[in-house]
This record gives structure tokens, sequence and C-alpha cells, in this order.
């Protein structure tokens, strides 16, 4: 392979960074599992001596350069040594879904042509097992559990431990072969493929290279200034690039331990337990903490309940500052200081996270107050924007610049682009080399020049430099006015609120913004109790005056937002409307995955739409329904359109509702 | 009948000679004939079930085989050796662990604690070494407390380890008992219902556990089950047994087709 640059001395692999960390942090645990109760580790120089046991096995079994090694189970470090091992051997690691079935599998397997597999335990060789006849080219599973597998056909089958026994044997007769294998990786080669998810088609095989790994590593790890005493939780899919990039990439790059949970389940306890100094988790993991939580402290005593009430709204008010560095006042400092004994310190322990430097959180849009409130106990969470084919990293937070609405600067080493209509285009050393097997895609996405479309529209903030994202760069319109429409950006301010189940925002070639809004039963049926107001149904308490009034406060203050917001100061909401009916899957409002399907609700409450921009105060409308067990009904209501109000913008032409 | 030799199952598995064989086991309770002249063996490494109706006396059974009852007639042999009537703890030692069909766990204790307590068979230190918690007894915590370890991974109950058992639902607690069983290493798991009252997927989980248990360890297993699906997929022979009689015996093919069980139990045979 041509290597136009070896910049960081000779570190062109993972199987380098493993040798020099070996040499280098020798003694410091690289890997922990809890497993029998306790947590077991492995220095750096043990580490590396299972991996060379593993490589020499796969050598013994007949591991050819660039044959492809599918690996597939939950986060464990032998799985994560037979990545490695299967680079120092000259193969490409392909991780696989753990919970995909077997014929996702099958499609994965023979699409990258996998010749050895190796699997956690029985589930996974079952399902390799039953699709087997499909892929000849499989010619080895191993697998590291063998509980249950004892009575299995062994002619192509091998325990992990075996494999590594055999390669230890073999170790004089096969060392030599290792090491020019090993000395043979190049910068450019194949480091990992990952295959993306596949929500619409096919999965594809993202091929990365040493360098988008090693370069995304070294940049990241240093704009973060990780450092080998960190410590990482490895609890998400092994097949998803985020994890290679936190467990593997910025691990071997920086030296630090990576900890495996003992059991999925058990993962919150072990969280406890390790306290990582770096982590990352999905929007919905830091929601979900935030309502076990709150859940609890409603069952607490009431002093306890007070304390917890009085310090989280100070936490609220100064927490995100001290974490900033702003100025608070020295009362505050102090008040915040006897917090941090008892409710803040606590709460953070609870939640694995008294240790934590920084946290990310990445995928989707993050509600403020969630994302404030972790701020606000003085956890550093940040967010990230990020995909496959990037490496992960293309835009991240600074410390002391983080914001609910930005997904912050460009990562280093990344260049950005928006094109004219808004989708956004990135260029950066942890571009991918190729989508396998599928030029067609690979061109589509990437530019000769290397730009790389993102699918989602944003801009960058004047000023601060943050990049936006508003939404996905195929629902992204304009007004009649000519100003940006950005419908999901305002569904998701709305969404934010606990009262607005979901929301669906018109406006894409008219005049004005408009509404449909989903009421949430639970929090609305919950603060109708309180409030002594009576309801027989859903339809009854939507179109309760006062429930009315709640919502238009809340689409009003969204409009109050927006208005601050050149860009899409153009999309507040004039007119809404609480639907007399929840959107629902099963009558193709919403997709079996809840996201909610515009053109069909569009076309089914037609009559809606057009008095939503007719200017009438109420309609009477008929719904055809699908009840649970398939019969169909109709819901017939008036249903009242309700004026918000507005904020004045100068910029773009907008005309004032009515 | 041939009580040395030892099989190669379909499936892979060993199973021996006899180990524990009851002959003619008559069982009263005052006028009551619970268990009517009964013979059967048991052979090791097999999962042998007891089926029959309500009241045909399998828990009985299966209580004579803990040592609970002492039958009134017949003998009791085990390991080629007729064995004199004993108390349940003596049948404990002998290697022989059971479940019960209403649980029979501490609920104020973890579940950890719990599974420790199958282990008293395998303490020998004396309540002065525990006391002053030096040498003998710290060691033998340490390894009850591994094999405890090794259960619970195989159990897959490692999350609630530290969660009391009276907290628990009824599926897992089933399974913390599975696991108090294990603890004390037996030869032969006595297993009283271990599917009541458990829906589809506890069962199947169980299922799983009976049979990994069996080839994992080679532990002989004797199990009572309602569930005639379960019973029929994973026994290597089932006794039947009705009114205290035995009105069938052999693999679950020849015991669905028997008349007599058909009668008795089945109804309807299915196919």
């Amino acid at each position: 392979m041509a290597n136009t640059a070896q910049p960081h001395g000779g570190l062109v692999s993972i199987p380098a960074l493993l040798s020099r960390n070996a040499a280098q942090f020798g003694s410091k645990a690289a890997y922990r599992e809890k497993e029998f109760g306790i947590w077991q580790s492995w220095t750096w120089s043990e580490t590396a001596e299972e991996i060379e046991a593993i490589a020499l096995g796969l050598l013994a079994l007949g591991i050819e350069p660039g044959d492809h090694v599918a690996i597939i189970g939950r986060n464990r470090p032998a799985l994560y040594w037979s990545m490695v091992a299967a680079q120092k051997a000259g193969g490409i690691p392909v991780p696989i879904y753990q919970d995909s079935v077997a014929e996702e599998m099958a499609y994965v397997l023979d699409h990258c042509g996998a010749k050895i597999v190796i699997a956690g335990d029985q589930e996974q060789v079952d399902k390799v097992l039953e699709v087997q006849d499909r892929l000849p080219e499989i010619r080895h599973i191993i697998y590291q559990d063998a509980r249950g597998l004892r009575k299995y056909d062994h002619s192509h089958l091998h325990s992990l431990a075996d494999v590594q026994a055999e390669g230890r044997a073999a170790h004089d007769r096969l060392m030599s072969e290792l090491n020019r294998r090993e000395s043979a990786i190049g910068y450019d080669d194949t480091c990992v493929m990952l295959y993306t998810s596949g929500t619409t088609g096919r999965p594809k095989g993202v091929v990365l290279s040493n360098r988008n790994i090693i370069e995304t590593s070294k940049a990241s790890a240093e704009f973060d200034r990780l450092v080998s005493s960190d410590e990482v939780l490895a609890y998400l899919p092994m097949a998803w690039v985020g994890d290679f990039i936190f467990s593997m990439g910025q691990a071997y790059w920086t030296g630090f331990c990576v900890n495996c949970p003992e059991r999925p389940e058990t993962m919150y306890e072990n969280l406890h337990e390790i306290g990582p100094t770096y982590f990352f988790a999905p929007p919905r993991y830091f929601e979900e903490r935030i309502t076990a939580l709150l859940i609890r402290m409603e069952d607490a005593g009431r002093l306890k309940k007070w304390l917890f009430d009085t310090f989280m709204e100070l936490a609220r008010r100064v927490g995100p500052r001290l974490l900033d560095g702003k100025p608070v006042g020295l009362m505050d400092r102090i008040k915040y200081a006897i917090g941090q004994v008892f409710i803040y310190g606590p709460v953070r322990s609870r939640a694995g996270m008294s240790n934590v430097r920084v946290a990310y959180t990445a995928g989707e849009a993050i509600g403020p107050e969630i994302f404030d409130f972790w701020r606000s106990l003085g956890i550093n969470l940040k967010q990230l924007y990020g995909q496959t084919e990037a490496s992960v990293f293309i835009t991240q937070q600074p410390d002391n610049e983080v914001r609910a609405d930005t997904v912050g600067v460009p990562s280093p080493g990344v260049e950005l682009r928006i094109d004219d209509s808004g989708e956004v285009y990135y260029r950066s050393p942890g571009v991918f080399v190729e989508y396998y097997k599928n030029p067609e895609s690979t061109a589509s996405t990437k530019d000769a020049e290397g730009w790389v479309a993102t699918g989602d529209a944003g801009f960058i903030e004047e000023g601060t430099g943050h990049l936006r994202i508003i939404d996905r760069a195929k629902d992204v319109g304009k007004m009649a006015s000519g100003a940006l429409f950005a419908p999901k950006y305002v569904e998701n301010k709305l969404k934010f609120y606990p009262n607005i189940l979901e929301a669906v925002v018109f406006g894409n070639g008219r005049d004005y913004c408009a509404a449909f809004i989903n009421i949430d039963l639970t929090a609305v049926g919950n603060w109708a109790e309180r409030n002594n107001i009576a309801y027989g149904s859903y339809q009854e308490l939507a179109s309760h005056p006062q429930v009315l009034a709640m919502i238009q406060g809340h689409v009003e203050e969204v409009n109050r937002s927006l208005a601050a917001d050149e860009m899409l100061s153009g999309c507040q909401v004039h007119r809404f409307l609480v639907l007399h009916k929840q959107l629902d899957a099963d009558d193709g409002e919403l997709t079996r995955t809840q996201k909610v399907r515009r053109r069909i609700i569009e076309q089914k409450f037609g009559d809606l739409v057009t008095a939503l921009y007719d200017g009438s105060t109420e309609k009477y409308t008929e719904t055809e329904v699908t009840y649970e067990d398939g019969r169909k009904g109709s819901i017939k209501a008036t249903v009242q359109i309700r004026d918000a109000a507005v904020v004045e913008v100068r910029t773009p032409t907008l005309e004032a509702a009515e | 009948m041939d009580g040395q030799t030892s099989t190669v199952t379909p499936d892979g598995r060993t199973i021996g000679g006899v180990v524990m064989e009851m002959r003619n086991i008559t069982l009263r309770f005052g006028g009551v004939i619970a268990i009517k002249d009964i013979s059967f063996d048991v052979r090791h490494g097999e999962i042998r079930a007891i089926i029959g109706p309500n009241g045909a006396g399998k828990s009985s059974m299966l209580n004579v085989i803990s040592g609970f009852y002492n039958p009134q007639e017949g003998e009791v042999w085990y390991k080629g050796e007729k064995r004199k009537p004993m108390k349940p703890y003596q049948v404990a030692r002998q290697g022989i662990a059971r479940t019960f069909q209403n649980i029979a766990l501490f609920d104020g204790m973890t579940v950890l604690d719990n599974i420790m307590t199958g282990r008293l068979n395998h303490m020998k230190a004396s309540i002065l070494d525990q006391a002053i918690w030096w040498g003998r007894a710290e060691r033998e915590e340490v390894a009850n407390r591994q094999k405890a370890e090794e259960v619970i991974d195989f159990l897959e109950i490692q999350s609630i380890r530290k969660t009391p058992v009276g907290r628990l639902p009824y599926g897992l607690k089933k399974r913390v008992e599975l696991a108090r069983a294990l603890v004390a290493e037996p030869e032969i798991l006595l297993l009283d219902e271990p599917m009541a009252g458990m829906n589809v997927e506890e069962k199947e989980d169980m299922c799983r556990f009976i049979l990994d248990v069996n080839d994992e360890f080679g532990t002989t297993i004797v199990l009572i089950e309602h569930d005639m699906g379960v019973v029929m997929d994973i026994s290597d022979r089932v006794v039947v047994m009705d009114y205290g009689k035995k009105i069938g015996d052999g693999v679950p093919d020849e015991v669905r087709n028997n008349p007599d069980v058909i009668d008795a139990y089945l109804g309807v045979a299915h196919d």
C-alpha cells in the first residue's frame, strides 16, 4: 500500500498501538470485566499476550490476509481482543450487532464473505449455524462461552480458549509469520468494517482505514485531553462506530482502561462501581435516569424532598455557570458547596457519574431541561454530531461552550460546508474509504474531493461558529416568503414540554406555520386530576379550554424562542389545534418506531389543515380509526383552532396571522 | 433389567447405570394409601419425570426419595446399597438436593445469602472458627462464595445478587431456589413442579436451565411436572402415577401411547 504520510512514529495500526501500550503502560489495567461477582482485570502486557495467542490460533486455523472475521457478542474483553488479533493476523474485523436476527446476520456475513466467525455464546452460534448452509465461505466458528455447546459437532466449531492454546503451542512455528503479517499492515489498509444499521434498505458496509481510526482517535482524544488514567464503561453495541472509537481507537491511542459490565442488566450497578471518567450515552439514557430519580424522590420523606427541591433549584441557577467558569456570587458558591455534600454528590454517585470528566450525548435532539439537569450537577455533559462514515466525529462541543441547541464546532481536522439547500457536508481525515462492494452508494455519498453529504440540514451560527442541525435535509423546505422551513426543529421544541406528546408542523410553501398537537394523556391527565378537572376521554380532555390555554402558552413560548433565532424566526407557529385523536401507528399516522408520517397526516386530516389556513375558529370533522381488534370506527369532533401570539421580526417579509 | 450398561442419547449425553432404585414402595397415612407398591429406577445422568393427575401421589414419592417420609413397606436403594430410614438432612448429605412446589426461601435475605445456605453441608468450620473468622472459616467462606457465584453466573441472576428475595417476581424466585439446590453440588436433583405457575417465557427459560444443568454438571434429575408438553420434551423416561399406583413407565413416546395413561391423565392423544 502506498502511504503518503506516517506521522505518528510508526503507529500505523491498532496492533502497533498495542505493542506501544504493552511497552509503555505494561502493568497498568487495560481491560476489566466483572465475572463471578469480582472485577477481573488484565494489564496491557497481559492483553498483548492474550491477543497474540488468539492471533497465532487464527493463523493455525488458516486465516489469510484480507479475510473478514465477524465478531458477534456483547461487550467482553475477549471479543475486543479478537478484533485486534484478527488485525494482527492480517484480517479485517467485522463486528455485527448481537441482537440482529439470523436473517440480518446472514446478509452481513454473506456480503462481507466472512471466513471466520467469533461468537460470544450459544445464542450467537445457533444463529450462525442456522444460516450456515447458505454461507459456504464460513470455514470456522469460534465461541467464547462454552455453555450449552458441548454436544455440538466440533468439526468446524472451536472454543476460543482452545484456539488460544493451539496458538500458544504453535508459537515457535507461527511467530515469524505473525510478525511478517503485522509489519505489512499499512496506514491506509482497512482497520475495520462496520455495517450501518440500515433503516432504509440493506445495511451498507462502511470501510474505515487505520488512518481514519487513528487520526480521529488522536484528534478527539487531544480535544478532550483524554489520558491513560481515564476509565470507560463499554456497554454500547460493539458493532456501533461509537463503541469502536471509544473502546478501541481512543483506548489504544491513549492507553486508558475499558471496563465491561457483568451482564447488560447489571449496567447501572457496574457503572456505579466503576465510576468512569469518560462516558457516552444516548439522550434517552439521560432522560430515563432522571425519571427514575424523580419517581424515587416522590416517595421520599418531606425533609429529603424539600432538600432535594431547594438544592436542585439552586443547581439549575448556578450549576451550569460554575461549570463554565462564569462569575457566581459568594453566597451561591457556599450554598452550592453545601448542596454538593448533601445532594449533588450522592445523586452523581448513584448515577455512576462521580468521576465523570467528559460525558457526551448524541444521536437525537436532547431536551434542554434534561441537558441542564445533568450539567447543573456539575457533570460536563456535551453534545457531539457524528456518523459512521466520519469515524464518529464531525462536530463536538468544547468545554465551556456547551448549549442544548447546538452540536458544537467542527472537530479538529474536520471541514464543514453548507450547500444551497442547507445540507451539511464535511471532509476530514476520518472520512470512510468506501462502502464495501457498493460503488454507486459510495459515489452518491462521497464526491471526488472527499466531501460527504450528511443528509441533515443545518447552519453555522454567526459569532460562535457552532453547527446547529435543524432537520433531515429532505424534510426542510421554504415558506412562501422564502424563509427556511424546518418542521422537525419546531416539533422537537414543542415536544420538550411534557404535556405535548406529538406535534406536526405545516408551512412548506405557505405564508405561515401552523401545527397539529397531541397532548400527553399521562402528563395532562395528571395535571387535570390535581386541578379537579373532570374528563371522560382523550377527546374531552383535548378540547378542554384550560388545556387549550395551557398548550397555547407552550406554543407562544416556543415562538418567543424561535424569534430569537434569525434563521428560523419564520417558523413561528401562528395557528394551532389540538387533535381530537391520538396519532397512532395502527392508523398509519406514525411509523412503528413512533415517527410521524407527515404526508399521510396531511392527507388524512386535509380538512383540518385547510381550516388552519382559512381563518376559521372551529371545524367539524370525522376521522376513521382502527380499534385494537381490527374493527373500524369513526370519531366525530368539532376541533377548535387557536391563534398564537407571534413575535414580530424585522427580517424576511412575514405576514402576521390574519 | 440391565442396570449397568450405559447408553448415549441421540443428543450426545451419556446415561449410566442405575443410581437409585425404588423397590415396592408403599406409603400410608393412617388408612389412606398414598403410594401403593411402586417400583422404578433412576439412571445416572438421566432426566426422570414423575407425572400424574392431582392427588396421584407424585409429591409423596418425591418426599420418600428426599427422606421426608419413610415408607411403611419397600426399600430405597441408593448407589447399590439399601438405604436405612433417614432424616432429610442425612439424605441431603448423601448428595440429593431438592426444590419445593411452594417456594421455600428466606424472603428477608438476599439472593446471594439464600444461595449460600445451600452450601451448609460443605461447611466444616466450628462455631468458634466462624466467630473469630480465621483460617479454615475464611477459606471455606471464599470457596463457598466462589461456588455460589458460579451458579449465579450459570443461572444468569447476577443482576439480582443483592436483592432481597421477597422483592422478586415468582419466576425468579423459582430460579433462586434452583440455584440454592445446585450449590449443594448434588448428584441427584429433585424438582417439585419447577414450572408451576410460570408464563411461557419463564417456562422456556426454566427448561433450558434444567437441560443445561443436566448437560454441564451431569446431574441426575428427578422432576415432577404438570405441564405435559414440558415433560415429554425434556425427560428421558417418565413414570406415570394414578391413585398411588404406577400405571406407566418408559420413554415419553411409549408413555404417550399407553392406553391406561391416556385414560387416566392425558385424555385424548394429540398428534
